[in-house]
């Protein structure tokens, strides 16, 4: 039995409203990290419903490229992470206030 | 099962090759051999300049390659000279610097070529695919690169910010490609697109819109335009100066180089609709940047807020989307790189002692002391707020008039008067350096040899392409014409 496209878009836009709304709200960076994923993953889920539907292989094959890519981001992100541990003793958001207006 | 792989040519690629394998050749010689090796800024520059050869080698061409993926075209080619320059430029700064903090590593110099490679990649893209590899390639060096004091706490925080947001931009901007994707029937080429959307309009136009408005997000977030510029000052300020000199004219150039060939391309049938979202974004950048940039007294946070409003001011051109707001793009663009690098030239030159002299009253009296290095930091403070007879009046005077081409006039009144308004915090560093006496010993500054050129020479840049736009403005005239549209 196929799965309609609209259970694809619906999955994928309450995933991807979840994780933006993660990254907006929780304070500690490997969360929003986590929330980030969350995104990307949810634009992947769009991708490959579109490209179920339309028989087209160029969506699938972004999905690659965006896994490829999310993995090279988090490694940054988690070295930043590290690199902050260690001046501050922080994973929180919120402790990050040196540079504002 | 067979396989076939459609015919390319590497030559089409050249520059990136070169940009990438130079990178390369740094990390490997860097990691396997001992000692302290002084010769990374002289080797990147030669890389760059293979590279800007190469690009003027292929001048004239246009074509696709790669199974249509890469454009091959003037319009990158500049785009491609634009942003060799500007990470040449970086790399003369960079070294005394970096010295300075004891950063003097051959990853920074790998990570700017990698960065260039990313732009080039976003300038020369015909597929979605390739301007999201092109802005990823881009900003992940350029995270590592913001967070490269990585003992310091602002260059820390700096990074982190800008990762997050920057990951969280890229989301929204790979959403839209994905409704793109849907709405276009199964396809992201650029050049299919404008076509596939029009013939679909009448089905798929809530989801062009949608994908429209997502890409804004994501371009927006790029080029720091409001409200997606809360990351800017911040990233800006905690960033290496060098770098933050970098971020100001390379990553605005490249972002703007997909956006413009995505929104000219790909989007000609919704112009109504993304023209009058682009309208509200430009004044609202050009506005907020300047108002807030007269409230700092830290000037590499003044310089964030007025890189803010440059982007206001280009994306009025690309809101005129004719031929003379493409070219304007291309000369403000060039315009630009060469006022503020140097701009940040002379902050480098002042600060100091890990940064130790950022305030702008510790300009004050700097005339007397150091009368070059005021009278360079006084040309790049005009060119900025838009003076003749330098570049930034002429890349204004081809902004607005496109503007008014367009017939977008209360467009261009409001650029103007917020060039107005930003003369006021431009030429106070000049009242600071010429008519205040120094508040205390500003001390001798080390003008070393390469940021001292590197200053000389943007600044008489800045006033020769000012004197003499014309060359430049055929060259970008012939570049832009790829665009059928405008």
């Amino acid at each position: 039995m196929a799965v309609p496209l609209s259970y694809y878009l619906a999955l994928s836009v309450v995933l991807f409203a979840l994780g933006a709304i993660g990254v907006l709200i929780r304070r500690n960076i490997l969360i929003i990290l986590m929330c980030i994923e969350m995104m990307l993953n949810a634009v992947n889920i769009a991708f490959i419903g579109f490209a179920n539907a339309f028989q087209a292989i160029d969506g699938q094959m972004f999905v690659f490229f965006v896994m490829t890519v999310a993995a090279a981001e988090v490694a940054v992100g988690l070295a930043l992470v590290v690199a902050i541990f260690r001046n501050r003793a922080t994973v929180y958001v919120d402790d990050l206030n040196i540079l504002k207006w | 099962m067979t396989l076939t792989i459609p015919t390319f040519s590497l030559i089409s690629i050249g520059p990136w090759l070169t940009l990438a394998l130079g990178a390369i050749l740094i990390l490997l010689v860097d990691a396997l051999s001992k000692g302290r090796k002084t010769y990374f800024p002289y080797f990147s520059l030669a890389v760059l300049a293979l590279a800007a050869f190469q690009t003027i080698d292929l001048w004239g061409a246009q074509s696709t390659d790669f199974a249509r993926m890469v454009y091959v075209d003037n319009f990158a080619f500049l785009f491609y000279l634009i942003l060799i320059l500007g990470a040449a430029l970086t790399i003369l700064l960079s070294r005394p610097y970096l010295e300075e903090w004891g950063k003097d590593m051959g990853e920074y110099y790998a990570l700017i070529l990698f960065a260039t490679v990313g732009m080039m990649m976003m300038a020369a893209s015909a597929h979605m695919i390739m301007i999201f590899l092109g802005l990823e390639v881009m900003s992940i060096a350029v995270y590592v690169l913001a967070g490269f004091f990585r003992e310091d706490a602002r260059s820390n925080e700096a990074a982190l910010k800008y990762l997050v947001l920057g990951a969280f931009a890229s989301a929204f901007l790979l959403f839209g490609m994905a409704f793109l994707y849907g709405a276009a029937g199964g396809s992201l080429y650029l050049d299919e697109l404008a076509k596939r959307l029009t013939d679909a309009a009448t089905l798929t136009k809530p989801l062009t819109l949608l994908a429209i408005a997502l890409l804004v997000v994501g371009f927006g977030f790029k080029v720091a335009a409001v409200p997606f510029h809360m990351w800017t000052p911040d990233v800006y300020e905690g960033a290496p100066t060098s770098i933050t000199a970098y971020m100001a004219v390379a990553v605005k150039a490249a972002a703007f180089a997909a956006f413009a060939r995505v929104f000219f391309l790909a989007f000609p049938a919704f112009h109504v609709n993304w023209h009058m979202l682009l309208w509200v974004l430009a004044v609202a950048t050009m506005t907020l940047g300047n108002v807030v940039a007269i409230a700092q007294t830290n000037i590499k946070r003044m310089l964030a807020y007025s890189s803010i409003a440059h982007a206001g001011y280009i994306l009025v051109a690309l809101v005129a989307a004719n031929q003379l707001g493409a070219v304007s793009i291309l000369y403000y663009l060039l315009a630009y790189t060469l006022m503020n690098i140097g701009a940040f030239g002379v902050v480098i030159l002042v600060a100091r002692k890990k940064d130790s002299y950022l305030n702008i009253y510790d300009y004050s009296g700097l005339a007397y002391q150091h009368p070059g290095l005021a009278a360079g930091m006084a040309v790049f403070m005009f060119a900025l707020a838009g003076m003749p007879p330098t570049a930034g009046f002429v890349g204004k005077f081809y902004i607005f008039s496109a503007a008014v081409q367009a017939g977008y006039i209360w467009l261009a009144i409001l650029g103007v008067m917020n060039s107005l308004v930003s003369v006021y915090y431009y030429l106070r560093i000049t009242v600071l350096m010429y008519m205040r006496p120094a508040e205390a010993d500003l001390g001798p500054i080390a003008f070393t040899p390469a940021v001292t050129a590197c200053v000389i020479a943007t600044a008489v840049a800045t006033v020769l392409v000012g004197i003499f736009p014309g060359w430049f403005y055929d060259l970008a005239m012939n570049s832009v014409k790829i665009f059928p549209s405008l």
